[in-house]
């Protein structure tokens, strides 16, 4: 506890927008095959510094099969919410959970690069008793302490029951219990996020396990069995106040990213793929004057035709390739939107000026199932862009390359490798790699969600207007 | 602060603005509400409304803490002990807050549309109208010096005005230094100002009620 608010907290994102640079991001590294355990490493980001790019400390979990994929800050903007004063809290604990073992570990990083430490672990079987959830993913720090989304219910397959959202204290890191008063009609769960001063929260659905466990299952895609919802919440009252079907073919609505600004009422989210014709899209949801929901398809990315021998088993009967849009970003001043485009290597970058109205104003090509895209250091960049980070200031993007160890392999057979690039954003739009930042991670193991020390596009909440 | 100023009607009625003043100025009772509801309707206008509810749940708030000991008044023969165990608890809640330094979780439950119901429960919760008793107590022991021997429901109906009055002029000054500070955010020192200007004040706060629930022992004795 501070005496005084972290000065990483920010009452808006405008605010957050004139802090200072990050010198530091955090990456998980997962064993895709479960023979190391995975861990958190410290990249320097400090272009001033001799070991930009450079991985300057790792913390090793003691434990194997975790697989580490999304996580999140103990404390974090929202902090200042006068509302809930716990405006002394410290940004210094890193939540991750194993998305495979349900186990939860903190992360103490005060005290320089190379200080990351663990804190605490959080046994599965915790998690299964306090809340009848596993397989925890997503952490947003909120009103009575840590959110924590689960892709699974109880049972030994996470078919017992549905999925949803459980909170920790922020403090001791106790699991206190489910969010859930009444789900209507939610029944999956993947990603979620909320306005702190209209009270509402967005939820998006991916998949039960067994559909993605041991593989993406191609039936049950080809059947549209996968999530296609969004679920809109009384975030203070914990009640589903409404459920908007995307349409069955728009399968896997995934992250949830609404604007940073909590005057504006709107968001976006991506689809990964439409059933119909293999396109990506990113959809528009906004508040009407009455209060209710909506949501628009407002891009959408076409598939790129392919040769069937450059194509994995899984996708050579469509002769193309999806772009598979599997993570999307808002920088802070809500004006640009990316779009990582996994399927078919490609990091877009949309103009969202006009939430409604998204117009490309960027692109980078690196990596893809079929073109393979070298990186301008001349290394190979192995999968696709995936996890994308934007910076405070909106100046530089990051991203690593891989989706998920099981679904990596049948789009992307054999090992290719982790990786962490960073691109530069123009003074009117336009994406360009940085050259001299390519991070390679210790052999066997890939790369999935990054943090930027102090704060970045996905995880800080604001209370505050940016006027 | 001192036992002397506390024995007299001027020095009683200063407390009560001071405590007004001192709980205004605190952003746990509620002004940056004020400055978010203009920021968020981008209306002046709001700022005003948003005050009048922080300030209405917090006089209710003060209100029902004070009442019941304006009925104890009646118990005439007692109001050393009343006052020795008012003191007391006012003195106990101080030191429980600063060992617990919890937040309770309920009120992070209500939501940013019940603006007086969220002022009236965290000002319960904190003791802000516990702080006041003591000077209160003190108040009606010189009412009842003045009053002499009157019938006991004479006492009561003045004790029970001269409570709402404390709570009234308690809120007022609550509501004037909160508001100015809302006002001066939102019109020009800007939201920096909020982050940079708040501190923790828990433990100040349970040692104010430590300190006022003493003096109100040792002035009863």
């Amino acid at each position: 506890m501070n005496l005084r608010p972290d000065p990483t907290f920010y009452p808006s994102p405008k605010l957050a927008m004139e802090g200072p640079p990050e010198i530091l991001a955090y990456t998980l590294m997962l064993s895709p095959d479960f023979s190391q355990p995975d861990g958190l490493a410290v990249v320097n980001v400090d272009p001033n510094s001799p070991d930009f790019g450079k991985i300057v400390h790792t913390v090793i979990m003691p434990n194997k099969g975790d697989e580490f994929h999304h996580f999140g800050w103990n404390a974090c903007s929202s902090a200042l919410s006068p509302l809930t004063g716990h405006a002394f809290l410290e940004r210094r604990y890193l939540i991750i959970p194993g998305m495979r073992s349900s186990r939860i570990y903190i992360i103490d990083v005060k005290g320089g690069p190379t200080a990351a430490k663990i804190h605490k672990i959080i046994e599965p079987a915790e998690v299964f008793a306090k809340t009848g959830y596993s397989r925890p993913h997503t952490i947003h720090c909120g009103p009575e302490g840590i959110y924590v989304s689960t892709l699974g219910g109880g049972g030994k397959d996470g078919t017992d029951g549905p999925p949803g959202i459980f909170i920790m204290d922020c403090q001791t890191f106790d699991v206190i219990g489910r969010y859930e008063i009444d789900r209507g009609a939610q029944d999956k769960h993947y990603d979620f996020w909320w306005n702190l001063p209209r009270d509402y929260m967005v939820s998006s659905e991916w998949a039960l396990p067994p559909q993605f466990e041991n593989g993406i299952v191609p039936e049950d895609l080809l059947s549209n069995k996968y999530g296609h919802r969004m679920h809109f919440w009384d975030l203070r009252a914990r009640k589903n106040i409404q459920t908007i079907d995307l349409g069955a073919n728009h399968q896997m609505a995934l992250e949830i990213r609404p604007a940073h600004d909590p005057v504006q009422q709107y968001g976006f989210c991506g689809v990964v793929v439409d059933t119909t014709n293999l396109e990506g899209s990113i959809w528009t949801w906004w508040r009407d004057a009455d209060g209710k929901f909506q949501a628009k398809k407002t891009a959408t990315i076409p598939p790129q035709p392919a040769n069937a021998d450059d194509l994995p088993d899984l996708l050579k009967g469509f002769s193309a390739v999806p772009p598979l849009v599997t993570d999307i970003d808002l920088s802070l001043d809500d004006k640009y939107l990316y779009v990582a485009c996994w399927g078919t290597g490609e990091m877009h970058q949309y103009d969202v000026s006009d939430p409604m109205k998204p117009v490309l104003a960027g692109k980078v090509e690196l990596g893809g199932i079929v073109k393979k895209t070298k990186h301008p250091c001349g290394k190979v960049f192995g999968y696709g862009p995936q996890m994308v980070e934007i910076s405070r200031d909106g100046k530089r993007v990051y991203w690593t390359n891989s989706l998920y160890s099981t679904w990596d392999d049948q789009f992307y057979p054999g090992e290719r490798g982790g990786a962490m690039v960073k691109a530069d954003v123009g003074a009117n739009g336009g994406l360009t790699l940085d050259t001299n930042f390519f991070v390679e991670f210790p052999k066997g193991y890939r790369t999935h969600q990054i943090r930027l020390e102090g704060g970045d596009c996905s995880t800080d909440s604001f209370c505050y207007p940016s006027v | 602060m001192s036992p002397e100023l506390l024995s007299t009607t001027a020095g009683l009625w200063l407390a009560v603005v001071a405590s007004g003043i001192y709980h205004g100025v605190n952003p746990g009772m509620g002004w940056p509400l004020a400055v978010s509801a203009a920021l968020m309707e981008r209306r002046a206008y709001a700022l005003p409304r948003a005050l009048m509810a922080l300030a209405f749940g917090h006089l209710v708030a003060m209100t029902v803490v004070l009442l019941p000991f304006a009925l104890m008044t009646a118990l005439v023969d007692w109001q050393t002990e009343i006052r020795v165990g008012a003191g007391l608890i006012v003195v106990a809640l101080g030191v429980w807050l600063l060992f617990n330094r919890r937040h309770p979780r309920f009120l992070a439950r209500v939501p940013p549309s019940r603006l007086a119901l969220w002022s009236f429960l965290v000002a319960v919760a904190h003791g802000a109208g516990l702080m006041l008793v003591p000077i209160y107590l003190g108040l009606c022991g010189i009412v009842e010096t003045d009053a002499g021997h009157r019938a006991a429901t004479a006492l009561i109906a003045r004790t029970a005005v001269l409570s709402i009055g404390v709570a009234a002029v308690h809120t007022g000054a609550m509501i004037t230094a909160g508001g100015a500070l809302a006002f001066g955010v939102y019109r020009w020192l800007g939201l920096r100002f909020l982050a940079k200007s708040w501190f923790d004040l828990d433990v100040i706060w349970a040692l104010s009620l430590v300190l006022v629930g003493a003096i109100g022992v040792f002035s009863a004795l």
